[in-house]
């Protein structure tokens, strides 16, 4: 007998393959051609309308919609690139029942909003499939831009220079593009590897060009970058964790599972506890939770220090999590572990909230656990040195720039990044505008 | 409990829906299971002289389609019914046998010219048909070939063959008239003179429904090529509302009973062609949408609306709405609305913003919160905003009560009714004193 969901410790090959194909299979499939219709005529064509005032790249949303509805995805998938050229990705990966579908008019009128994020995909999912890249380069202007980072923000930044006509080299420590595209976002919403597909699509525009496994460390180097290059973005986002200084070798970075899972060719490959605890109360909490479950854990358990209202996880992640199966324990602050082996729990103490500060109790919870998740926040990997920052992140104003010139900087890196693919877009659009009139000049 | 029993034109039947003269009604197994669903009679697909006509053998409709797809207009090109003559008369005494307490009408087209109606009226009698409907209306195929709408567009003929089929039959006449005429109460006229018992209308309205944008063809294509044809279903109804109306209001034809037809989908449109001044209506497009089964619900609303309104028989309310149609110089100028929003059932959608900005008056304002407020420094009370919002009910046009001051015009609402043949700046108008 193999292992199953009740094998005691961390152990791999908990189901079968047919179990994880399904668990890891398509969470939201793309709508047909006629579901797409049937939902595009739901659609009101609002003024000024609520879901672009909410869309981070303010896609013209009633417009593709429309578009969609008269027989024309490709012209809807152009008008969402138009504003947004990973729209694919946020059509899988945003929290649109925050975003855009949260502001739908008929959010109020029958809590069923029209179903933008699919719609969206509808229509992106058109046009990529036929391997369509419906932008074309102005003329070379023969500048040059580094982009440090190729997740969202550095691939937004690097597609609309490109467009402009500049050069674009992107520099990348992993040795793959895609930043958190690649690896930070929940495999169930992005299959068939869709992400690097979306890369492949992008980088046709022509005029990007890439070092991968190469770090820039810090400030230093980025002077280097600003005399060999024409103007600098950065964006490297977050790559370091914050940490919980529990002696356990049971505790391991949620963010490093969620790519493992990402990377991975097997999943019957990666050990899961038969117990789980995953520390946080934000998306990636949720993402490294629900992946545990569907891996085959038996017990999975998110800890959060404050109240679920506080959560950054936003209320729909937090009720797929409680649908898989996760337990969620609010207001619970880990202490240490008891106990050893197999036997051994997570030691949790009970919080209140007084007048906003997190206050420990003397009631104490027990976990039994074998195998702990953080997932309390990343942190700059990049020494920022005499670069503005502000709690952690490199300020930067409206147009991206940072307090030095010649750098631009854009996504969660930022102190504007929200740690959203659709904000980091955002940002790396904007900043390319800005450097291309800075360009220009 | 109100009846839904009726009479039209010495026709009984247990209630005032049929089944207009179309395909639902071309074989007595349709016809059968109409009458197994509740539909008060049938008005027989029309027959015609042997040999039989033939039909095209690619697709006969075309259609226009509102959201979701509802179909909001068929239209067709099929002719009269194209099996012969002796096979649907034999079919017709059959259902007249086994339904006898329902309406059977037979609707019938015959070239121009007395013997042909003459050899075809005592086959139909033989049936016991309860009555004949002409069919001067089909503006498709059979009208170039002399027929349908052919006869209907000429009120002379109208009234020849009307005299020619009264002459020769005992069997109440209906004359099923043709919108596609400029005014629909000369062939009215010409109907009552020629002797009929009751008109019908409307018939079909001449039509494109669409162009293939990849052969270039009109839809329905027939080998790349297209025809009009005739146009019904709910997007036809208001042509065929005002038309009953304007015979039911014509001093020449008020009292001729009107069989009411033309986009009827439920029992709402049955009744306002009913206070309209129908006797009863006929339906096809609402059956050839969803099956038989609608006429319950036509049945159930009508009763249900009767009981409210203690109307205790279809007579009781047939025509109430025909003294409110009246010609626009007769409006009330003094009568004066204003659009009103209502902040709790709206959802914010900007529809009413956007149309009264762009293609009307600047009368509605986006607030703080996005809320949208009537300016009635600029309201005309187009309405507009009110048909465009998407949530019935949210705006209203509330009236100004006499003594309240308009605040787009300044003056002050008159208890007294004004209307344009009073009204100063009409140079027509009396002017005695």
């Amino acid at each position: 007998m193999g292992n199953s969901v009740y094998s005691p410790g961390t152990l791999p090959a908990r189901l079968t393959p047919d179990e994880y194909e399904a668990n890891f299979s398509d969470i939201n499939p793309g709508l047909s051609p006629h579901e797409a219709m049937v939902e595009a005529d739901r659609c009101y064509f609002c003024y000024d309308a609520p879901c672009v005032t909410a869309c981070p790249t303010g896609i013209d949303i009633p417009l593709f919609i429309r578009q969609i509805s008269t027989g024309t995805p490709r012209a809807a998938a152009k008008t969402i690139f138009d504003s947004n050229i990973l729209g694919g990705m946020c059509a899988r990966s945003c929290p649109t029942e925050n975003l855009c579908e949260g502001a739908c008019v008929r959010e109020v009128a029958e809590s069923e909003p029209v179903e933008i994020g699919r719609l969206q995909r509808f229509a992106t999912d058109t046009l990529m499939d036929e391997n369509i890249h419906p932008y074309m380069r102005a003329h070379e202007t023969g500048k040059i831009i580094a982009v440090i980072g190729s997740g969202p923000a550095g691939l937004a930044c690097s597609h609309r220079l490109a467009m402009h006509g500049h050069n674009v080299e992107i520099i990348e420590e992993k040795p793959f593009l895609g930043g958190l595209n690649q690896t930070g976002i929940a495999t169930y919403k992005t299959v068939n590897d869709f992400a690097q597909q979306e890369v492949e699509w992008l980088l046709k525009i022509g005029g990007i060009k890439f070092q991968l496994n190469k770090v820039v460390k810090d400030l230093e180097d980025l002077h280097k970058l600003t005399q060999e290059y024409d103007a600098v973005f950065v964006g490297a986002g977050l790559g370091d964790v914050n940490r919980l200084h529990i002696g356990s070798d049971k505790f391991q970075e949620a963010v490093t599972f969620i790519e493992e899972l990402r990377l991975a060719n097997d999943y019957g490959n990666i050990p899961i506890g038969k117990n789980v605890v995953v520390i946080g109360g934000g998306m990636t909490a949720i993402d490294a939770g629900v992946q545990s479950k569907l891996l085959g854990s038996e017990n999975v358990t998110i800890a959060y220090r404050r109240s679920r209202s506080d959560m950054g996880a936003s209320e729909h992640e937090i009720n797929l999590a409680l649908k898989n199966g996760v337990k969620l324990v609010t207001n619970a602050v880990p202490l240490g572990m008891s106990g050893d082996g197999t036997d051994e729990k997570l030691l949790l103490g009970r919080t209140e909230i007084i007048d906003g500060k997190i206050q420990q109790t003397e009631d104490m919870i027990e976990l039994p656990v074998d195998q702990v998740f953080m997932a309390i926040g990343q942190k700059l990997e990049f020494d920022p040195g005499s670069l503005a920052i502000d709690a952690g992140k490199i300020v930067v104003d409206s147009h991206g720039r940072t307090s030095v010139p010649g750098i631009w900087a854009g996504g969660d890196c930022t102190n504007l990044g929200e740690d959203l693919t659709v904000t980091a877009v955002a940002q790396g659009r904007d900043a390319a505008e800005d450097i291309h009139r800075h360009l220009s000049k | 409990m109100p009846s839904l029993n009726s009479t039209f034109a010495g026709i009984k039947s247990p209630n005032p829906f049929w089944l207009a003269s179309a395909p639902p009604t071309d074989k007595e197994y349709n016809v059968s299971r109409a009458f197994e669903a509740g539909w008060g009679g049938v008005v027989w697909k029309t027959l015609g002289l042997d040999p039989h006509i033939v039909n095209v053998n690619g697709p006969r409709y075309g259609a226009v389609w509102g959201p979701d797809r509802s179909l909001m207009g068929l239209n067709n090109i099929e002719l009269i019914t194209d099996r012969p003559l002796g096979v649907n008369l034999k079919e017709i005494k059959s259902v007249k046998r086994n339904y006898p307490d329902r309406a059977v009408v037979v609707s019938l087209m015959v070239p121009c010219d007395e013997e042909s109606w003459q050899g075809i009226l005592p086959q139909v009698e033989e049936t016991d048909a309860d009555g004949v409907e002409l069919n001067f209306g089909c503006p498709h195929g059979m009208s170039e070939r002399g027929m349908g709408s052919a006869v209907g567009q000429v009120p002379d003929y109208i009234e020849m063959v009307t005299r020619w089929v009264k002459a020769n039959t005992r069997m109440p006449v209906i004359v099923k008239l043709t919108p596609n005429i400029t005014d629909i109460r000369y062939p009215a006229r010409a109907a009552k003179k020629g002797g009929a018992d009751a008109v019908s209308l409307i018939n079909t309205v001449s039509s494109i429904t669409s162009v293939n944008l990849d052969t270039f063809s009109p839809e329905p294509s027939i080998d790349g090529k297209g025809t009009h044809g005739g146009y019904c279903g709910p997007a036809v109804k208001p042509i065929a509302l005002n038309m009953v109306a304007e015979i039911a209001r014509d001093a020449e034809t008020s009292d001729l009973p009107i069989s009411g037809i033309g986009g009827i989908s439920t029992w709402r449109d049955a009744t306002e062609f009913l206070l309209l001044g129908a006797g009863n209506v006929q339906v096809c497009t609402a059956a050839m949408a969803y099956g038989f089964r609608i006429v319950s619900e036509l049945q159930s609303g009508l009763l249900e609306w009767m009981n409210d309104k203690q109307f205790e028989n279809v007579t009781d309310y047939q025509g109430l709405a025909v003294g409110n149609v009246t010609d626009w110089q007769n409006l009330n100028l003094n009568f004066v609305t204003k659009a009103r929003i209502d902040q709790d059932l709206c959802i914010k959608c900007g529809r009413c913003y956007a149309v009264c900005e762009d293609t009307s008056h600047q009368a509605i304002v986006i607030n703080s919160g996005r809320t949208f407020e009537v300016i009635d420094e600029e309201c005309v009370a187009c309405n507009l905003c009110v048909n465009v919002c998407p949530v019935e009910g949210c705006i209203t046009m509330e009236q100004l009560q006499p003594g309240m001051v308009d605040e787009r015009t300044g003056q002050t609402v008159d208890e007294n009714p004004l209307n344009w043949t009073q009204h100063p700046n009409n140079v027509l108008a009396c002017t005695t004193d």
